[in-house]
């Protein structure tokens, strides 16, 4: 879209317009302003803004009185487009900045091998129990969604069109897609409280309760994945005379493996993170504990962070970013297997 | 089954590859049967599911309706612990909202119709990204990095805008407010909104675009007549999945604010109303089996809450196409 | 074609799997060979909970015992003293930790009687001082009353120039600016020391609790002795918390008025409390004592948290009872106090108390 500016052209041929580079002129007045009230003392971040504001209506006030209204609108809308985006990388910058330089310092060859059993006062610890408890814990949910997900979408997709059972599924997976992250936790706390005992908080409780939260995304990315699969292909398939079954498992889900697997390893990126359905599904436990079935909880990096937290001291503190750096890892590593599969099996559908 | 069945069966003659292959190769394969009722099985366990998460959250609630009033943190009933509980969470994900969706909007349009190609791309990328750090992160960094940082705009704010009733009043002096936490929660939910924007934006119709540039439209123009008329139905949608996504947040919230059980709008003082799954999640650690028991009904009333807006979401997302 | 293409995506998935479990499957590597060195002959599991307050006095213990006894896991749950109560009369914790004395205002003594068959051991176990920590730019040194102190966290005094608390810092240099006094959200232990104490001594209005009273509509509420911490950043701020959270985090301090003189918050000056109280036992087994929240004696703090633990006399396992009474008996024996002393910042127990506790506990069978 971007390529096609007529709009410069169209001034040009009316009246009168503003010199070439006139942005250019107007952000280094803008810069020279901004620079100003850094000398008298206005920090950088005001400065910024002066320097920021100095430019976006400073553009189109020019255009205004050179030009007409509507250059000048367009001109402050660009500006404020691009001050929108400039604005939002500043969290993202700040965070990923703070997350890296503040949990570089906590991580050592201790802190990922260690867990915090007997540990008190500034003794080493580590967060290996978590670690583990976040993989076997997100495993379980992974194996108890992919299935289910996919299966269901295969049924939305080539068996269900239309009927009034998928489209209540369909409207049922939607909502579940805003099922608040607590309430997934409560439900598995609720759910095994009468099954189990009371009080009951393990590993498999966090996975049911992460599961609850996967499930839809499974559904929705593997349903958009088999909807590129090209009608032609079944209907060869089926011509040969081969089973409905066979076509599936044969034709159609080779075709979307690549997107049904980026779909899915971004839907395990997205649900490793949530803290509040462990905090209470799983509970917290400072030693090492690999069994999910057994009734004893199992902790989990994001939990690990919490409690670290929680601990009010300059350690604990330390531990909580040293724990993020290893849950942001985890997600970006994901997102970047994601990207990596997304790329080799990119379906050719001509998009 | 059967009926389910029937109705493939007859949607063959408009065409639709499913049905004709039950037609010609589904009946008397055992793999068929076996393979179609794993799907369909899988289907249902959906609806399971779903009413599992109402049942269990009934059976273990319902008890918290109807306690000793001591089990209400110094609110007396369930209505007068779960009404302001309620409330904090609309308003806080409202906040969220306000602050967020222009912001959404103008990224979106920066990737689909103002940024060069070449920057469009990795800012899309990072957005995304932006999506992926998770909450507890998002927590830590509003605790410890933005809260304090934020102090001298909660005087400001409190001295000059105090004529508004959310910034009527003392302010906080460590950030630690639902101002903070809003802000939090913003960036939080923008990318969800972006990128469905973003999605809509750029399936607006080539053709409408340039005609519109052709009759001499500015860009601003341009996306005004052509782009948001277009796009208005995906929009609505974006905005109401950020909506779902913020009131069910918890993480960032309790993590951020200083709580209390209160109805206020004022958002940068010391006494911030406390959302239902903040409450939880501070409250579960420490509690007797009828705390816990309210707790979950208040659970349960959050999750009717969100159920309602995600099924008007979706209602008016499918009246918009309808039209 | 299409089908190794899936093939392709299945193996790499199956070795991550089972990679996953590889690793899993092999212990945190502080805990492969803890403690070797330990000659106990303790083994097995005990499981208790309770009070959160004790929390960093139980991992204490917990990581002393368990290194005297490499077979031994004890397994403390932070859970609240009300669920540990409740935990330890039904039987799923085999001891309990609580913040306020077992009694049977609710049943709860003569249930936890039934189920132990004889009265319930109750001993002081960790004892801890509360700190009142503020941040007033400039200012050092602050001395309060209770009076004064009861008055500022109900709101009656909201500036730090106030004359009641000028009155008693003629050499602070008190700003005009507004106080905001920080308390508990949750439910805590520390909370219900505290007010127990306002109430005793400085005329406080409301029912010592462990939460909050609704009553009273101002200061901020934080969540956790974390949230208390942070809360304290902003200038103006004032809050009770664990006195060894406080040095932690290097906060300054409140003295004390205790009878004409100003005490600081420190272990040595909060482990002489227990001698001056009255003992409150409802039972021989039981040691629960009413903190002198009034005493003026000189050097003693009295804003301190007293917490207990719950045991029964007898168990029909031997081995969960030598297990319990092994661990009680650390917990109560110079080396365990100062275990908690050293990693909690607790007072260790005055040994004339300790010792009659030890009484009690060495005949758990």
């Amino acid at each position: 879209m971007t390529d096609i500016d007529l709009s410069a052209q169209e001034t040009e041929l009316s009246h009168a317009t503003l010199p070439r580079g006139a942005q250019w002129l107007v952000a280094i007045a803008a810069a020279a302003l901004g620079g100003l009230s850094l000398v008298l003392g206005a920090g950088i971040v005001g400065a910024v803004a002066v320097g920021g504001l100095a430019f976006v209506l400073g553009y189109p006030l020019w255009a205004l009185l050179v030009e007409n209204r509507r250059s000048a609108t367009d001109k402050l809308v660009t500006g404020l487009v691009w001050t929108a985006f400039g604005v939002a990388v500043i969290p993202l910058i700040w965070l990923i900045y703070m997350v890296v330089a503040r949990g570089t310092a906590a991580i050592s060859p201790e802190f990922l091998t260690y867990s915090m059993r007997s540990v008190t006062g500034d003794e080493q610890g580590g967060l290996y129990h978590a670690l583990m408890g976040t993989l076997i814990v997100t495993g379980i949910a992974a194996l108890i969604s992919i299935p289910i997900g996919i299966m269901t979408a295969i049924y939305l997709i080539e068996y269900g069109k239309g009927s009034r059972l998928a489209k209540a599924i369909t409207f049922l997976v939607d909502v579940m897609t805003g099922i608040p992250s607590i309430v997934a936790g409560l439900f598995a706390f609720a759910l095994f409280t009468l099954v189990v005992g009371p009080g009951t908080r393990f590993g498999f409780g966090g996975g049911v309760a992460l599961s609850l939260l996967m499930i839809p995304t499974v559904v929705r990315s593997t349903e958009e994945m088999l909807k590129l699969v090209p009608d032609d292909l079944r209907e060869a398939a089926y011509a040969l005379g081969v089973p409905k079954w066979r076509t599936i498992t044969k034709m159609v889900l080779p075709t979307a493996v690549g997107g049904i697997v980026t779909g899915v390893v971004l839907s395990i990126s997205r649900v490793i993170g949530e803290t509040a359905p462990l905090l209470v599904a799983s509970g917290f436990n400072p030693n090492m504990n690999t069994n999910a079935l057994e009734d004893s909880p199992m902790m989990t990096v994001p939990v690990f962070i919490y409690t670290q937290l929680s601990e009010a001291t300059a350690k604990g503190v330390e531990y909580a970013w040293g724990g993020a750096l290893v849950l942001f890892v985890l997600v970006m590593a994901l997102n970047l297997i994601a990207r990596i599969v997304g790329t080799i099996f990119a379906p050719k559908t001509g998009r | 089954m059967v009926a389910v069945r029937d109705e493939a069966v007859g949607e063959a003659a408009d065409g639709s590859v499913a049905g004709a292959a039950v037609g010609i190769s589904g009946r008397g394969s055992v793999g068929d049967i076996v393979f179609r009722g794993f799907a369909v099985a899988a289907a249902a366990l959906i609806l399971v599911a779903l009413a599992a998460v109402f049942i269990f959250l009934g059976i273990e609630g319902i008890p918290g309706f109807d306690v000793d009033e001591q089990h209400y943190a110094g609110q007396g009933s369930f209505l007068g612990l779960v009404v302001p509980l309620l409330f904090a969470t609309m308003y806080a994900a409202v906040l969220a909202l306000i602050i967020a969706v222009p912001f959404s909007v103008a990224i979106a349009l920066f990737i689909s119709h103002y940024a060069p190609r070449r920057i469009a791309v990795p800012v899309a990328y990072v957005i995304d990204l932006l999506a992926a750090v998770p909450s507890v992160v998002f927590g830590l960094w509003g605790a410890v990095a933005l809260g304090p940082y934020l102090v001298p705009a909660h005087g400001w704010l409190a001295e000059n805008l105090a004529w508004l009733p959310f910034f009527d009043g003392q302010p906080s002096g460590n950030g630690r407010t639902l101002f903070t936490a809003a802000i939090v929660l913003a960036v939080m939910i923008l990318p969800i909104i972006t990128s469905i924007c973003r999605e809509v934006f750029a399936q607006t119709p080539r053709l409408h675009e340039e005609a519109a540039l052709a009759l001499g439209a500015t860009r601003w123009e341009m996306v005004r007549y052509a782009v948001f008329p277009y796009a208005r139905s995906g929009m609505v949608s974006a905005v109401m999945l950020g909506l779902g996504r913020a009131l069910g947040e918890t993480m960032a919230i309790a993590m951020i604010a200083s709580p209390k059980v209160v109805v206020s709008l004022f958002v940068i003082g010391t006494q911030n109303p406390q959302t239902i799954a903040a409450h939880i999640a501070q409250g579960y650690k420490e509690s007797t089996p009828d705390r816990l028991s309210v707790l979950i009904a208040t659970g349960l009333v959050l999750f009717a809450f969100t159920f309602l807006v995600n099924a008007l979401a979706r209602w008016i997302v499918a009246r918009g196409r309808a039209k | 074609m299409n089908t190794t293409s899936l093939r392709r995506a299945l193996v790499p998935g199956i070795t991550a799997a089972t990679l996953a479990l590889a690793i899993s499957a092999c212990g945190a590597a502080n805990e492969q060979n803890s403690g070797s060195d330990g000659e106990g002959t303790l083994s097995g599991t005990i499981k208790g909970g309770g009070a959160s307050s004790q929390e960093k006095g139980q991992a204490a213990w917990v990581a002393g015992i368990q290194d005297a006894n490499p077979d031994l896991s004890v397994v403390y749950e932070p859970v609240g003293s009300g669920s540990g109560r409740e935990g330890f009369v039904s039987g799923g914790y085999l001891f309990a930790g609580t913040d306020s004395a077992l009694n049977d205002d609710e049943g709860e003594l003569s249930k936890a009687k039934e189920k132990c068959g004889a009265d319930p051991i109750q001993v002081p176990a960790y004892v801890s001082p509360i700190a009142v920590a503020f941040n007033v730019e400039g200012v050092d040194e602050l001395n309060l009353d209770a009076e004064t102190l009861s008055a500022i966290f109900s709101g009656k005094i909201t500036k730090w120039n106030d004359e009641a608390i000028t009155a008693l810092n003629s050499e602070a240099d008190l700003p005009d600016t507004a106080i905001t006094p920080v308390h508990r959200s949750d439910d805590s232990g520390t909370q219900e020391n505290f007010t127990d104490y306002l109430s005793q001594a400085g005329g406080w209005s409301e029912k010592p609790d462990g939460e909050w009273p609704a009553g009273i509509k101002v200061g901020e509420g934080a969540d956790g002795t974390a949230g208390v911490v942070t809360a304290l950043q902003g200038a103006g701020y004032i809050g009770f918390l664990d006195e060894s959270a406080a040095r932690e985090n290097d906060l300054t301090t409140v003295k004390v008025k205790v009878g004409e003189d100003f005490v600081e918050p420190t272990p040595e000056a909060a482990a002489k409390i227990l001698a001056a109280s009255k003992p409150a036992g409802l039972s021989d087994n039981d040691l629960a004592v009413e903190v002198a929240r009034t005493t003026t004696e000189a050097g003693v703090y009295p804003v301190v948290l007293v917490s207990y633990l719950l045991a029964c006399p007898s168990y029909e396992n031997a081995e969960d009872a030598a297990n319990v009474k092994g661990y009680l008996e650390y917990v109560l024996s110079e080396e365990g106090q100062q275990a908690s002393a050293d990693e909690a910042g607790s007072a260790p127990l005055d040994r004339e108390i300790a010792d009659k506790a030890l009484e009690l506990v060495s005949g758990i069978k």
